[in-house]
């Protein structure tokens, strides 16, 4: 579905992307796991188009996406839940669920959405009214899938979604992801949570400095002797 | 033929909207002050608000999006005028438009129309020409450029069209009333009305069509709103046709109130909108609209109750009071700050 071939890219003089090549099955949660500043968001920035690679090819389902501009990669189907949630804060739970149906036509299939959605996430129900930057953090990650979601996107990236969440709402969230991939969502997710990425995903590749240095089946990962050195805090 | 009023003397248009009733309202003596003079000074104050409301919508429209100041948008009210002028002398050829109180509605109609679209179109060209450039530079960078754009438009119309103040044709009928001692007149009515009418259909614009949500998205958080699939640059685009058009709106209004117009006229008006602009919370579209009427209500009391020399001195002071204790102006959100 998605194959990312040996791309480099840079943020101004420094090269942050030094070959990468990962790829994406329909069906699939792929993670990326890896150190800070291993290229991890920047693979995924690139792949969404906010940023150009200055090497490499991405295609998505047999077409090149390099140069696309990043509002039409939403349009072809890849849509990015960033870092940080980047919820419109000024906005109401409802209307930021509706930006994320901004290309969509179909208003019967919005509001059939808009239900599932509250349907997914009960607490945002609660709170539609309110504005997104008043919510949790735990609720604002919520809302950020629910509103990727409103796009009825074919693959669905999401950018350290535990990041600065309590654990009890990390399980939330990874339950949520497990949820819609039995659906038939195809996720690639980048963690820092190495165990739990791991433990969710069908496939993962390790990064290091711009490079994969592993990559295999989330559960051979998880008992790679190096992986679980490295990244799961063992001795 | 027109009524035409031409403002003659040192307070032409360098001042921004002088109010005329002023002297008159001096000789009545300092010492009376009436319920009428209040009332009189805030029917004038509320004229020039809802000008300096319309000008100070492009102002936190441009800012709330690219974070920039169009100081070129003062121009954009200047040209809105010349435009409104030359559109109703077109007009004014045909019968039709001259000859009924219909024709008349729809001559204004179409010069508003005419004058908005124009200007619209200006304001986007200049976005690409002189702003889109530069987005990735340093922000000091379009800052400067607009101030040459806005040098540049004031010199063309100096150069190709007139260096003199010129008497701009008032087609409404010289009516005049009086409620309790206050009068009001036919432009101050118009003003008054289509101001609010404008400011209603932005907020509704902005907060109900998909685009307008758009905008605000972009404004809020400009990568998320391109990761929900929003063309910046279309965004940017419309910022860049409606500021404008509001801005010329407000041109024609002005030359109607003071029966002339000037190449620099938009200076001074342009200051105080952009003054509105932050009292009201730069980049508030809200903030913007209460923000030009408080300025325009407090001007006229000053105007009305100190002297007229004042009224610059309080409005200035009342935008350094917001700076130190609000800086982040009435209506304006604090920001959050990213960890």
């Amino acid at each position: 579905m998605l194959k990312v071939d040996n791309i480099h890219t840079f943020y101004g003089q420094i090269e942050a992307l030094k070959g990468i090549s990962i790829e994406v099955n329909e069906g699939e949660i792929v993670t990326l796991i890896g150190a800070n500043g291993a290229g991890k968001s920047t693979t995924l920035k690139t792949i969404s188009g906010q940023l150009t690679p200055a090497e490499g090819t991405i295609e998505f389902e047999g077409e090149s996406l390099i140069g696309t501009a990043a509002h039409l990669v939403t349009a072809k189907g890849i849509v990015q839940v960033p870092e940080g949630r980047r919820i419109f804060p000024r906005m109401s739970v409802l209307e930021n669920l509706e930006m994320g149906a901004y290309l969509r036509k179909d208003k019967a299939g919005v509001l059939e959405d808009l239900d599932r959605a509250f349907e997914l996430f009960p607490r945002l129900a609660d709170r539609r009214a309110q504005k997104g930057g008043t919510l949790s953090g735990g609720e604002q990650q919520m809302l950020a899938m629910a509103r990727a979601m409103m796009a009825r996107p074919r693959l669905l990236m999401l950018d350290e979604p535990s990041m600065g969440l309590a654990p009890v709402i990390v399980d939330v969230i990874f339950d949520t992801i497990k949820k819609l991939n039995k659906e038939g969502m195809t996720i690639l997710l980048v963690e820092q949570n190495a165990a739990m990425a791991l433990q969710t995903a069908n496939r993962g590749y390790v990064l290091e400095i711009g490079k994969v240095a592993l990559e295999g089946p989330g559960k051979e990962l998880l008992h790679n002797e190096q992986v679980r050195k490295t990244y799961l805090g063992e001795l | 033929m027109p009524l035409t009023r031409v403002l003659v003397g040192a307070r032409g248009s360098t001042k921004a909207f002088p109010l005329i009733s002023l002297e008159q309202l001096e000789e009545t003596g300092e010492t009376q002050v009436s319920i009428a003079t209040i009332g009189q000074q805030l029917v004038n104050g509320v004229t020039l608000g809802g000008m300096y409301a319309l000008i100070a919508l492009g102002y936190t429209l441009v800012y709330g999006i690219l974070l920039m100041i169009n100081f070129a948008h003062s121009e954009m009210f200047m040209g809105g005028a010349f435009v409104g002028l030359f559109a109703f002398g077109w007009l004014d050829n045909y019968e039709f438009f001259t000859g009924s109180g219909f024709g008349i509605a729809l001559m204004f109609l179409m010069t508003f129309v005419i004058s908005g679209v124009v200007i619209g179109l200006l304001g986007v060209l200049i976005e690409r020409v002189a702003y889109r450039p530069l987005r990735h530079a340093p922000r000091l960078a379009p800052l400067i450029s607009a101030i040459g754009m806005s040098i540049f438009l004031q010199q063309a119309v100096l150069l190709w069209i007139t260096p003199r103040q010129v008497p701009f044709p008032n087609y409404l009928p010289a009516g005049s009333y009086e409620i309790a001692g206050i009068s009001i007149n036919n432009i101050q009515i118009m003003i008054i009305g289509s101001s609010i009418i404008l400011l209603i259909i932005l907020d509704t614009f902005v907060s109900k069509t998909r685009i307008g949500k758009a905008m605000r998205a972009v404004s809020q958080d400009r990568e998320a709103a391109t990761l929900m699939g929003v063309d910046i640059n279309r965004v940017i685009a419309v910022a860049f046709f409606i500021g404008p058009a509001l801005g010329a709106l407000a041109g024609i209004f002005s030359g109607m109130y003071y029966g002339s117009i000037k190449f620099d006229m938009g200076f001074i008006p342009g200051v105080k909108a952009f003054t509105a602009a932050v009292i009201g919370g730069i980049g508030n579209l809200r903030g913007a609209m209460v923000g030009g009427f408080l300025l325009g209500i407090i001007e006229a009391l000053a105007a009305g109750f100190l002297s007229s020399g004042y009224k610059d001195v309080v409005a200035f002071a009342i935008l350094i009071l917001v700076l130190v204790f609000k800086p982040s102006g009435l209506l304006g959100e604090s920001v959050v700050e990213k960890v």
